[in-house]
Order: structure tokens, then sequence, then C-alpha cells
């Protein structure tokens, strides 16, 4: 193996995939009973982070960055004049084992510039998976992309061997696909992921039967879309992340802030700032939809497009419905008091679990460590101490705000000194 | 007023039950549980070596498992393993607590004791999910994948299971230097090993004892790990947050 070569590669191609943010490697489960190599308990573990703060835990490489598209918002695009390189398949699978060998990652990412066409390309990243489970016995996480456009035969076969496959949606309204990726179209995006889900299905289904039905995609798919490269507001994104968990069972849907790579006049211009905060509170959002049992149309809709940047969702959502509070944190049930902002489902837990035993107070709750700061104005608790609900959501709001320090508050501090 | 009792113990997980099974057999009240070596002579107070013995130990072990749901358990273990100064104590109350309870249905988290041992128990589990991330193996001359450490807490006895499982086929040691010992797994069966040569000043494998193409994949993995950062999303506090700087030295992408 010649180091040289190919640590030009890996810095050409590590660079060229680092803008897909997923990087999980939780949810599929595989376990190591031959005495092979690896396992996968269903945890992921983020071995690194890098200096943006995202979580190493998968070599995340392209196999090449040779592409025929020309989407606007991507670096790899046919036009844009950067280095080119390809790995061979051997490479791919050396490097993924000495790496997992030496515990650096939990498996491989592996996606790919559309070289010849969709076909050709969808090949060679499964035949990377093949060997890595058949020749080498290697049972860590395998992330495969789905390439838009790959018949039926190839993706059956790449969730034999892969634990996730995932095609990012990218752009998350047809219109603002049709104008930054001209070539490419939404139903080639939709059939990978349609026959996906149907084989999971499928594989559930028949396992019920057969206990021995080859596993198929354990960790299921997830997809990705960039936001603020087409002006869509938080409510098309989310309705449209709804509608891929709902219709293709995504486990996960991933948001990521466009990062301006180059000078096109349909997109935000270079050095425009990475929407980050808008990204959390998207992230914020789903994770109301998925696990707090919200529903999209109550923090998002026709009077409210988009999520406030200085509140958490949950707390905008409360001040919205103060009709619903105080909340008695020892009468209500699980449901309600996941709504209380300030309280997260740790603490639920711990909630429900504690006043088993006794009546709780607000020492107790500072105990088990809800966010006080603002919890404190939407509960009752076993004490004759409350706050009366007598301000406005407008100035509730200002008054939360004012006691409370948030890590973003430099993108609002501006706007507070005009009126000071 | 009656002298304070303060129990002494080796150290072992055995030895503290041991403490605990002193408790009850000689019904003393408000004990202080000690380990040898943090041990210092107070006045007025009564001072009792307690000898490890496997059978009182596992007395009290039954006796925990009865009343207790398998996650309490290894929080109480986890909580032990914390090596905090007074955690013998809190778990001490913990263990009173479980055993004056009739029933064990829920678990009270507005009882100090019982918050507190899952509170620790979770520093100590993440701590234990940080060695699984953060051990850097080098593979040496004579073919064992070697990585030093330096954890919080003494987790190396709740990594084994999962370094075993993973790497089935290779020959692997992890190694303590601020405890001073490692665990070897030999293909079959894990071993408890001190290496004399390490030491707190000396926690790096001395590269004459590595292959030679093994620097060739640490310089690999610092190249992946420097492309794969967007420079326009910088963030060095959170950075600094997921990789606290202690254990910086240790990680071949932050030392090269």
């Amino acid at each position: 193996m010649s180091f040289d070569k190919i640590r030009q590669k890996l810095s050409i191609l590590a660079d060229a995939a680092k803008y897909d943010v997923s990087c999980s490697s939780s949810g599929g489960k595989r376990s190591n009973n031959k005495k092979g190599l690896g396992n996968n308990t269903g945890f992921g573990i983020c071995h690194s982070y890098t200096e943006d703060g995202r979580c190493v835990s998968l070599l995340k490489i392209l196999l090449t960055n040779h592409c025929i598209y020309d989407c606007a918002y991507c670096v790899t695009r046919k036009s844009n004049d950067i280095k080119r390189a390809a790995f061979k398949i051997q490479e791919v699978v050396d490097l993924t084992i000495h790496f997992y060998r030496r515990n650096y990652i939990e498996g491989l990412f592996l996606s790919s510039g559309i070289f010849k066409n969709s076909d050709f390309t969808m090949e060679r990243l499964v035949s990377v998976a093949k060997k890595l489970r058949l020749e080498e016995n290697f049972n860590g996480y395998i992330h495969l992309k789905s390439i838009p456009g790959a018949s039926d035969e190839l993706m059956r076969e790449a969730g034999l061997y892969a634990d996730r496959l995932s095609v990012n949606i990218e752009i998350p309204t047809k219109s603002g696909l049709k104008l930054l990726a001209p070539d490419k179209k939404h139903e080639d995006f939709i059939k990978p992921m349609e026959k996906v889900k149907n084989e999971i299905l499928q594989y559930k289904a028949e396992r019920k039967i057969i206990k021995s039905t080859p596993r198929y995609a354990p960790a299921g798919q997830s997809t990705q879309m960039i936001v603020g490269a087409s002006g869509e507001s938080d409510r098309d994104i989310m309705y449209s992340a709804t509608y891929y968990y709902k219709k293709f069972n995504m486990r996960r849907v991933y948001y990521s802030g466009y990062i301006p790579v180059i000078n096109d006049n349909r997109l935000p211009s270079l050095g425009t700032e990475v929407p980050v905060l808008r990204e959390n509170r998207l992230y914020q959002t789903d994770w109301l939809l998925r696990f707090y049992g919200f529903s999209v149309s109550e923090i998002l809709n026709d009077t409210h497009k988009n999520l406030d940047l200085d509140i958490d969702p949950k707390l905008s959502w409360a001040l919205r419905n103060l009709h619903l509070f105080p909340i008695d944190i020892n009468k209500a049930d699980k449901q309600m008091l996941a709504r209380i902002p300030g309280i997260g489902m740790q603490s639920v837990f711990k909630i429900l679990e504690a006043r088993k035993f006794r009546n709780l107070d607000w020492t107790h709750l500072k105990a088990i460590g809800i966010a006080m700061n603002r919890a404190q104005y939407f509960i009752t608790c076993n004490s004759k101490d409350f706050y009366k609900q007598d301000l406005s959501s407008y100035d509730l709001k200002n008054k939360i705000l004012k006691s409370s320090k948030s890590k973003y508050d430099k993108y609002f501090n501006s706007q507070l000194s005009l009126f000071s | 007023m009656n002298p304070q009792t303060i129990l002494i113990y080796d150290g072992s997980f055995d030895g503290f039950l041991s403490c605990v099974f002193f408790v009850y057999h000689h019904k003393i009240t408000n004990p202080i549980i000690r380990k040898e070596s943090e041990a210092n002579n107070q006045l007025f107070t009564i001072t009792e070596d307690i000898i490890t013995d496997k059978n009182n130990a596992l007395r009290v072990w039954k006796g925990l498992l009865l009343k207790t749901s398998r996650h309490q358990q290894q929080d109480f273990f986890k909580a032990f393993l914390s090596e905090i100064k007074g955690v013998e104590n809190t778990l001490l109350s913990y263990i009173q607590n479980i055993f004056t309870k009739e029933t064990s249905t829920g678990i009270d988290f507005s009882n100090k004791d019982i918050l507190k041992i899952s509170q620790v128990a979770k520093m100590v589990g993440r701590e234990k999910h940080r060695m699984e991330a953060f051990v850097r193996f080098q593979l040496t001359k004579d073919a064992i994948y070697t990585a030093t450490v330096e954890p919080d807490f003494n987790v190396l006895p709740l990594i084994i299971p999962h370094f075993k499982d993973r790497y089935a086929d290779q020959k692997w040691i992890i190694y303590d230097i601020k405890r001073n010992y490692g665990i070897y797994y030999n293909l079959k069966t894990i071993e408890t090993i001190a290496i004399d040569s390490f030491s707190k000043t000396k926690f790096k494998i001395s590269s004459d004892l590595l292959l030679p193409e093994e620097k060739d994949f640490q310089k690999l993995w610092s190249t992946y790990f420097n492309s794969v950062t967007i420079k326009s999303r910088k963030n060095n506090k959170l950075h600094k947050q997921h990789l606290p700087k202690r254990y910086w030295k240790y990680l071949i992408e932050k030392t090269q």
C-alpha cells in the first residue's frame, strides 16, 4: 500500500464527503458471534470530534468525486474546478479494516459522485460492503448512499450488506430542486427510498415466519435537507420532513445549514454565515415531533411559518398556549409533563418515578435537574409558592429571556441594544 | 455520645460489601467507611480493619439482588467505581434505604442518596462510554494492539465486555496509567496485568516497540481527521466540550 498516494486521495475524498452531516452509527444490531471483527450493539459511539464540534464516528468518504451532475449547491458538481480522485474498491476495504482495528471508527460511510451512470456507481458501493462482510468477516457499521436512480436489484443487494441506506433529498421543495439541480428528477430520489422501505417491511413480515430471513438494512434509512439555500420556510422544511418520516419510515431526517461553497447567483453568496442557530431550532422541533408527542401543525402552521430564533420551539408553543398552564407536577400525565418548557424526557421519567413516593416540591424538582428558569412559570407543585399567571405571553417571554443566558446571545445582543 | 466507628477496607468491591455486612452484623450506627489508602486517624473514633470475606460480601449482594432491578445494581457498582471520596457512605445509606423498604416498585428520586447514586453512576457511565470511544490502539511488533488511557474513574472493569466482543480476533491491551494496571486479551480470556515501564510521566508506548507502518496509519488517521473539519463552522467551545483537553495526549489525531 503506497501511503502517500492513499493519503492524498483520503484528504480529497474525505473533504468532499464532509458536508453530509449524518454520522450516526446507532440503530443497527450486529453481533460478533463467529469470532470475527467488530460488533454493533445498537448504540453509536463518537470516536472523536472535529473542530466544528461534530461527531466523528464513521470513516466518511466518497468513492470518487468525479460526477456527471451539475447541482448548484454541491462542491463536486462537474463544472467546479477542483482536484478529482478515486479510490479502488480494495483500498476502501483496507482503510476501513485498519482504522477499525485501532478503534478509530465504528465503521464506514461510503458515498460517491456519480460516474457513468447510477447503476455503475451503486454497484461499486455495494461491492465494497460485500467484500467487508464476506471476505473480512466485518460486523461493524456500514452506511451506504443510495444513488438516485439506482435499480431495484442493486438496492436489494445493498440492504443485505449495509446497516443503513440514505438518499439525500437536499432541497426540501420540488421547485427548489428544479432551480438548483435541473438535471436531477424528484422521482429518482424517491425510487430507491420506496424500494428500501418496501424491502424493510417485507423483511419484518417474513422474519416473523422464517427466523433465518437475511437481514435487510437493520438501521433503516435516513435523508438530509439543506437549510437556507432556496428560500424555503421552516414550515416547508418540517412538513416535508414529517412526510419523509411517515411515508418512508425514515429513522432520521438531518438538517444541514447551507455552507456557501461556490459563487452562483441562484444561491446565497460566498461568505454568508452558516445558519447554525436555525438548524439547531429545526433539530429541536424534530425531537419534539419524534419524542415529545407534538404534531407538526402545533409548532408550525399558517400563522406561524417560521420558528422563533431567540427561544426554543417548546417554550414558544407554551407561550402561545398559556391557557393550558399551570400544570400540576404531582398529577399531570406523562404526555402533559413532556410539554412543559424546561423539562426533558429524562426529567419526566424521574418525576414519574419519584412522585410514587411523595408529593414533590421545588427542592426535589431542582435536585432532579429541570431547567427552572423556564419551567417555574408553567407548573405548580407541593408548595404554596408558584407563579400566578399575570403576565401576557409577550412580557413573560421577555422576563424569561432576561433571566436566562443563551449560548446564542451574540446573535441577539445587537438587537437588544436598539431598545436600551 | 458514642464515639464514631471508622471501617477501613482494602478498596475492593468485596471489601466494601464486607463492611456493609459488618455494619449489619454489629448493628453499628453512623459508621464511616474508608479505603486503607485514604485512612487517617481521628480523635474520639474507633477504627476497625475489615478483612475482605467473599461469603459475607456475597450475602449482602444477594440481598441487594432481591430488592433491586438490574439497572439499579449496575448503577450501584458504577457508583462504587467512581472512587469519589465518601461514596461508600452514600452507598451504605442507599442499601439501608432499600433494605428497610417493603416493596420495590419505582425509584425514589426524591431521596437524596438514591438521586446521588443515579447521578454518580451516570458520570461513571459517561466515562466508560468515553473510554470505548477514545481508546487508540497501536500495533506493536509482537502483534498486540496496545493503548494507554487515564480515565477519571476506574472504568476498565466496565469496558471489558465491549472490547472483548468487538475485537475478538486480535490480541489487545488497554492500560490505565493512573491506576497502574491493565487488561490484556489473549484471544481467549482477559488477564489483569501490570507493566513496570509505564508511569505517569512515561505514558507513551515507545516507538521502537511499534510496527514500522503503525506511524503511517496514524498519519492517515490524522489526515482524515483534519480533512473533515468544516472551517466555516469552527466552534472550539463545542469541540472542547465533547473532547475535553485532558484526553488529548492519548488521542493520535490531537497529538500529531
